[in-house]
């Protein structure tokens, strides 16, 4: 059954492959072959001590304020979404009075704010956080607020005759309905983070992922760029799969409810 | 109904001057510093000024051009190739891991390579916005097309129909909802996209060039006022190509995810 499923990734390393044997062929200056990339990458970020679970001590300049901003980024816009996403769905004339603000908040391209962050915030953490912050809280706000509308009204009616309060309310009854529209708003903003995160730290940033790849760029080590890029798209991969893996463990019984 | 709508609307407006005074009122009692946001009322009338500017308009002009372009190519590219690749199972299983493994790498971590590839900073925009629309263009393909009713393509074939008009009739008719709503996924990202291009590479047009400029200037309130344009911009495209989607697909249920 595995092997079977398997099989069907036999496209994966032919393209390798034939990535490899074409690129060693046309001697392409700015596509190097993967073989000379993984070794720049593993070399740039992983050939580090055991100790230090084989991290490179540029591993730890570059990728862990990435990944920090990155979570605390997505962390934040989840927070804040949700929490003013389940006030906008409860509340019918709320959502009436902000509704053209919001339409208008999440058209706005998110990368045309970097360069006002950066007169605010100056080079730093707080810019590339108000970047991911405003690229991420759209949908996770929009799909909120939308789960949140449109509770059974029985669910609700049950916690008004058992006299739940408030905070009962919310957390036994309404965010547990909403919640898998919530995971669907939160697994769309993963690619957009990491899309803030990588723009932020080439317009404004000191240290990163994305600032060690125009550093790279400006020094003409294209195997390094091209490193910065694999090393993002793995970790695109990754987040996405964890997500999905958390998302199955805690909505798991909205799904054995619908199955039955 | 209409007087729910009404209803709707006025509070709509309602909360939008409320917003904008509120913070016209904060600029004012000096919690939030002029100096730094400039007030709300400054914004506005630059919002209105720049509109008349021949060289912002050429900025947008230069934006716009870019994704519309970028646009064109990626749909006349994503759409047959998930055609190709969606009528024919084997092909999409194999093909659907590989596809998998690209989509995630974030588009703008091209843009160093991109500087590379391209001199001029328009073609970089360009190639990007191609990239970066094709996948959700070729994954709703692929997926509108393993929604096809089976019972039509037989009617079809029995009739003796070949396989290129089946494609054609049947496939591409029902698949069209699905790539409607992969290219209005593109269609929102193009801007991030082209301005994240414009604010990197530098040196073009476009936007994020007036961005930029602004921005060297200090001049915060001509920044704000060209990120509202952007916002306005967003919205009337978007606005545009779901009322182009719902007067073409009203016959089909369900397109509206």
């Amino acid at each position: 059954m595995i092997i079977r499923r398997l099989a069907w990734y036999w496209l994966l390393p032919v393209a390798v492959l034939a990535w490899e044997l074409t690129t060693r062929q046309a001697e392409a200056t700015y596509f190097p072959p993967p073989s000379v990339i993984v070794v720049r990458l593993h070399e740039m970020w992983f050939s580090g001590p055991l100790s230090r679970v084989f991290l490179t001590d540029e591993a730890l300049a570059d990728l862990v304020p990435s990944l920090a901003r990155l979570l605390a980024g997505w962390a934040m816009a989840a927070v804040a979404g949700v929490a003013l996403g389940v006030l906008l769905g409860r509340s019918r004339w709320l959502s009436a009075l902000a509704d053209p603000l919001i339409h208008f908040g999440r058209s706005v391209p998110p990368s045309t704010l970097l360069p006002i962050f950066l007169i605010l915030f100056k080079i730093g953490t707080p810019m590339q956080l108000a970047s991911i912050v405003y690229g991420v809280v759209w949908p996770v706000l929009i799909n909120a607020a939308d789960g949140a509308r449109f509770v059974d009204k029985q669910y609700v009616e049950t916690g008004e005759v058992f006299r739940l309060s408030m905070t009962q309310r919310v957390f036994r009854i309404i965010l547990p309905a909403a919640a898998p529209k919530i995971f669907a708003g939160l697994r769309l903003s993963i690619s957009l983070a990491l899309i803030m995160m990588v723009v932020s730290e080439l317009v404004g940033s000191s240290e990163g992922i994305g600032h060690r790849m125009l550093e790279a760029q400006s020094e003409f080590d294209i195997p390094a760029m091209w490193a910065g890029i694999v090393l993002l798209g793995v970790l695109g991969i990754l987040l996405n799969a964890v997500f999905i893996g958390v998302e199955r463990m805690t909505l798991g019984w909205h799904r054995a409810s619908r199955t039955r | 109904m209409s007087t729910l709508r009404n209803r709707r609307g006025i509070l709509g407006a309602a909360g939008v001057l409320g917003f904008l005074v509120l913070v016209e009122a904060l600029g004012r009692l000096g919690v939030i510093d002029p100096e730094i946001i400039p007030l709300v009322s400054t914004v506005l009338a630059t919002t209105v000024e720049i509109a008349f500017e021949g060289e912002f308009l050429s900025n947008v002009g230069d934006t716009l051009l870019a994704c519309l372009i970028g646009l064109v190519i990626a749909i006349a590219t994503a759409v047959p190739a998930g055609l190709l690749l969606g009528t024919v199972p084997v092909i999409e299983r194999s093909v659907r891991p590989l596809v998998e493994f690209l989509r995630p790498i974030p588009s703008v971590s091209l843009i160093p390579l991109a500087m590379f590839l391209f001199t001029e900073s328009q073609d970089a925009k360009i190639a990007l916005i191609v990239y970066t629309c094709a996948w959700p263009l070729l994954i709703n393909t692929m997926y509108g097309l393993s929604d096809v009713d089976p019972q039509a393509k037989q009617t079809l074939r029995s009739f003796g129909f070949g396989g290129m008009s089946i494609v054609l009739r049947v496939s591409l008719p029902s698949a069209a909802p699905f790539i409607a709503t992969g290219i209005r996924i593109a269609l929102s990202v193009t801007l991030i996209v082209a301005v994240s291009v414009e604010l990197i590479a530098g040196g073009g047009g476009g936007i994020g060039n007036f961005l930029s400029l602004a921005g060297s200037a200090n001049r915060v309130d001509r920044m704000l006022a060209g990120t509202i344009w952007a916002g306005l911009i967003g919205l009337a495209a978007n606005a545009l190509f779901m009322a182009g989607e719902r007067r073409l697909f009203h016959w089909h249920q369900g397109s509206t995810s």
